[in-house]
């Protein structure tokens, strides 16, 4: 079994306006750059966008806010991009913010054929409001429903051709449950290996969830904040 | 000693030996270099480690290793990276021993606001909101007034909330509070500052402790 392209063309074709995507990555770390770049060129619109973060003004998921190209932002943080306080300022662009730890569940629980969970965070506050309350155990809970995407947009370290995957340090963050949430997941990856060459006691994501794989060159991995010991 | 030392050098005795902690962006991220050596704790980063170590020397910065304030760190040893799922079950299941989180507004019920300003760019809660509802024990630090000298010890909290009734332990540069089921207790005060200044600055009702700490 190959999943290995050799270029991006044949998944972009599939991706049309209105698509829903979700994207891996945790500010700029981690961040499947390009699929988000190719997806930029293709110029699909109306797209509702899963990620933590939306990127910054130049680079990753802001290139897509540049280019007009996403309707609906479902984030937890999304401070870091001057674009996306205009157009959200004027209405052009949907967003709706959700707790970090409730967005990595939806995504697990998409992914895990499960509809919906409760949980405690946001009780009592804005995120509450039109949610199913329920108490368990004397506590309030609410209810939130899991997220799958269209597609899924995955940075990985290195994968072999079934699509198995390995994560490198903290870019691992939220590709391991995007993988999972996607009717179709691309896993782009900085290097591939023969089959039988990963450990099998630590691949990260199993190849089940992964369609599609392709190997990224001269990655930029941009850093947001330089913080030195010296500095 | 400025207003936010005095807040971070109360904080970070908060830190014990064994604990699991998780600091917020900003000024509790500073509470990490003031650790005293015989306080052994694992921090974590709800981006995916625990076990944050110093700041990397410029030939150690890797952009594959960050903390949830996207600043460049290196893991010490024992440290573990884990996915945001897995992250947050460790905050969202009580298995985080403290966090430490910046406050705009607390009220003497323990609620917290910290996220959002009307009318003003919404950035986004991050984890915040999970944090204060899954740490075992939650420390807020911030400054007692406002600069427009407006208490931000309230009655009640006039932003959105981040959560109800979820502060332990409230850290100002005048005073340290409380939350027990009986209502605000004022536990200690700051070196230099008296009861009636506390009383002043402080919109919120709450009892003084009958064990009041002052420092010295």
């Amino acid at each position: 079994m190959d999943k290995v392209l050799s270029s991006l063309d044949e998944v972009m074709r599939q991706i049309k306006d209105g698509a829903t995507i979700v994207v891996g990555g945790f500010g700029l770390c981690g961040i499947p750059e390009k699929l988000i770049t190719s997806l930029r060129d293709k110029g699909v619109k109306d797209l509702t966008i899963v990620s933590n973060n939306c990127g910054v003004d130049d680079w990753g998921l802001g290139l897509l806010l540049e280019n007009k190209q996403i309707k609906k932002m479902v984030a937890s943080y999304v401070g870091e991009n001057k674009l996306f306080e205009q157009q959200f300022l004027s209405g052009e662009l949907e967003v709706e913010l959700v707790p970090q730890g409730t967005l990595a569940e939806r995504l697990r629980a998409g992914g895990a054929g499960i509809p919906a969970f409760y949980t405690a965070t946001g009780v009592g506050t804005e995120v509450a409001k039109g949610k199913e309350h329920k108490e368990f155990d004397g506590k309030t809970y609410i209810m939130e429903k899991g997220i799958v995407g269209d597609f899924a947009f995955v940075k990985a370290w290195k994968a072999d051709p079934f699509g198995n995957l390995v994560y490198r340090k903290t870019a691992r963050n939220f590709n391991p449950v995007v993988a999972t949430a996607g009717k179709m997941t691309i896993a782009e990856v900085e290097e591939i290996v023969g089959i039988g060459e990963l450990n099998p006691d630590e691949i990260h994501t199993s190849g089940v969830y992964v369609q599609k794989v392709f190997v990224g060159e001269n990655y930029e991995k941009r850093i947001e904040r330089l913080t030195t010991a010296n500095a | 000693m400025t207003g936010r030392k005095r807040i971070l050098e109360r904080a970070v005795k908060e830190l014990q030996d064994g604990m699991c902690v998780n600091l917020g962006i900003g000024m509790p991220t500073l509470i990490a270099n003031m650790i005293p050596e015989d306080v052994d704790v694992m921090l974590q980063t709800e981006n995916g480690l625990l076990g944050i170590g110093a700041y990397p020397k410029e030939l150690e910065v890797d952009p594959d290793l960050i903390n949830a304030g996207k600043e460049t760190v290196t893991a010490k040893a024992g440290a573990s990276y884990f996915d945001s799922a897995e992250s947050f079950s460790m905050i969202r299941g009580g298995h985080i021993d403290l966090a430490i989180l910046g406050g705009m507004e607390v009220s003497k019920n323990g609620d917290l606001a910290n996220w959002m300003i009307p009318g003003k760019m919404v950035k986004g809660m991050g984890g915040a909101m999970d944090l204060v509802q899954g740490a075992k024990r939650i420390v807020v630090i911030m400054d007692h007034v406002n600069k427009h000298g407006e208490s931000k010890v309230k009655n009640t909290c006039t932003l959105p909330l981040t959560g109800q009734g979820v502060v332990h332990c409230l850290i100002t540069d005048l005073a340290v509070f409380h939350f027990p089921e009986s209502g605000m207790e004022l536990v200690e005060l700051q070196k230099g500052v008296t009861l009636d200044e506390v009383k002043v600055k402080t919109e919120a009702v709450f009892v003084v402790s009958e064990s009041l700490k002052v420092n010295k």
